[in-house]
């Protein structure tokens, strides 16, 4: 019983290895796409430049 | 806040500003509880412990279908009502969805290699879950290789509607072709066929997964509404510059 | 002429004045199946077994090949946006490039087949099986085809994009027509469900395709 449980337990583990691999490159994805977007955006304001809607909200 | 409000992206904005930590918070408290209730749950008496795959496999499987049906409204929402965030939703769920199908065919083949013998077999529901994947990767390369952001968007939402017709066959796959990969035995006339003590921690595990899905899919519609602006703050700025050299 | 004939006559003369047309897909053809024996070994009983997928497969990557084209000469010359302004409705329209598709690139194939059959080593009960096939199935994967093609033709990017779009979405088409052929041949599974399947895809493509391409263009070319 048990070595039927050696055998299988590498197929789970690899299961949930693979789940949190995939699911920490989309949250990993998510969050370092957000930091680049907002450092651009931070870069493009401090040159002066300005979306319509925010200079006719200022 | 009607739902026209959320039309404005700047409102948008704020309102995911607000939701997302909540939604990242209850997504982790639900995944603990599952995957304690997932350890504890019994094995199965044919497959053994294996069957704590399906803890994962099935929910992503779901996640993989519900995420092309997250964008076939939102595809509809760009083709059919203009709403502006429309084409957003859409292009930000697909590579989630896309994963998730990934896991489902990753942990399939590694569930079906020590209860079925094979890593892969060409049955119905096995097939029409690839073609879903590869569906999502034509719609990924629609969205993400335009030169016309507004033309891939509107050339996505229309393959996405037509790929739509794949949601029904693989959820019916297993009625129509009785071949290896078992029936259904959750949603079905006649109620479910599995016991409660296997069934609550697949249905935790499944709203945790569905929690996560929403969080990754509020952030990444955060993310393309920044890259839109940054594309519209640079257009601005080569038109400056075109100008002053002019 | 009613203007859908036309249309069709139109494309048939195009197809086949520029760019060889019908014969370049056979040409195709031709080629793609000549090298699978070679990429397989020369084994005649493998490639017996095989023959009906290989030709199959030629089938769907000629005429992959041959819908790049399609929408695009239209589009840079301008009749595409007349095609999109006229009368004539837009799914009609696209309908009869379709059929002016399959009879200069579909149907060839289906006519050449059998020779191809012979270098196969399918014996000729069977390539008259697969022929069946292939006439019924063709239109199917030309239709379907007119979907990615209208996708494609809004972003100028053909070539490799079409063929990712289009590929998944003839997998049924793909499995059906194999499946009959084989069954055809072989046995034991009957030949009649498989091949009705076939002639139900094919029959559905008619519909959707110049549908959903008529869709695709309108919305992507605005």
């Amino acid at each position: 019983m048990s070595g039927a449980l050696a055998h299988q337990i590498g197929f789970i583990i690899a299961s949930y290895a693979v789940t949190v691999f995939v699911v920490a490159t989309l949250i990993g994805w998510v969050v370092l796409d957000h930091s680049a977007q907002r450092r651009l955006l931070g870069d493009l304001e401090e040159q002066g430049f300005s979306r319509r809607s925010q200079r006719n909200q200022g | 806040m009607a739902v026209i409000d959320l039309a404005n992206p700047t409102r948008f904005l704020s309102l995911v500003q607000r939701v997302l930590p909540w939604l990242w918070g209850a997504a982790l408290i639900v995944f603990i509880i599952g995957l304690m209730q997932t350890f504890n749950a019994p094995d199965d008496y044919q497959q053994g412990a294996t069957v704590k795959i399906m803890y994962i496999h099935v929910p992503a499987a779901w996640l993989g279908m519900m995420g092309w049906s997250v964008m076939s409204v939102a595809a509809l929402g760009t083709l059919v009502w203009r709403h502006p965030l429309a084409d957003v939703a859409g292009k930000a769920a697909a590579p989630i969805g896309a994963a998730f199908t990934f896991i489902c065919l990753i942990t399939g083949a590694l569930w079906g290699r020590p209860t079925w013998g094979t890593y892969w077999v060409w049955d119905a529901r096995l097939t029409s879950m690839l073609v879903l994947l590869l569906l999502y990767l034509g719609v990924i390369a629609l969205y993400w290789t335009a030169e016309d952001p507004g033309r891939g968007s509107r050339a996505a939402a229309v393959l996405t509607l037509v790929g739509a017709i794949n949601l029904p066959i693989i959820k019916f796959s297993v009625d129509w072709w009785n071949t290896l990969h078992q029936p259904a035995s959750i949603m079905r006339t006649g109620g479910t066929a599995i016991a409660p003590s296997i069934l609550y921690p697949l249905l935790v595990m499944a709203l945790g997964f569905t929690l996560l899905f929403f969080a990754l899919h509020f952030a990444a519609m955060r993310n393309e509404i920044l890259r839109r602006r940054v594309r519209t703050m640079r257009l601005i700025q080569a038109q400056t510059l075109a100008e002053a050299r002019a | 002429m009613t203007p859908f004939t036309a249309l069709v006559l139109r494309d048939m003369r195009l197809a086949v004045r520029v760019g060889g047309g019908a014969l370049m897909g056979a040409l195709f053809f031709l080629i793609v199946v000549t090298m699978m024996p070679f990429a397989v070994g020369p084994d005649l009983k493998l490639l017996a077994r095989i023959g009906p997928a290989i030709l199959w497969l030629g089938a769907l990557l000629a005429t992959l090949l041959a819908l790049d084209r399609l929408f695009a000469t239209d589009h840079e010359d301008g009749s595409l946006d007349l095609l999109m302004m006229g009368r004539m409705p837009l799914e009609l329209a696209i309908a009869g490039k379709g059929v002016a598709h399959w009879l200069t690139t579909g149907l060839p194939l289906v006519m050449i087949s059998p020779v191809l059959g012979l270098m196969l080593n399918v014996e000729l009960k069977a390539m008259g099986v697969v022929a069946l096939t292939l006439i019924v199935g063709t239109p199917a994967l030309t239709f379907i085809g007119l979907i990615g093609a209208a996708l494609s033709v809004a972003l100028r990017r053909g070539g490799l994009l079409l063929a990712v779009l289009v590929l998944p979405l003839t997998i049924p088409v793909l499995i059906f027509g194999v499946s009959a052929a084989n069954a055809g041949i072989v046995g034991p599974e009957p030949f009649g469900p498989p091949f009705t399947i076939l002639c139900a895809l094919s029959l559905m493509s008619l519909v959707v395709g110049p549908f959903a391409a008529a869709a695709a263009l309108r919305f992507g070319l605005e």
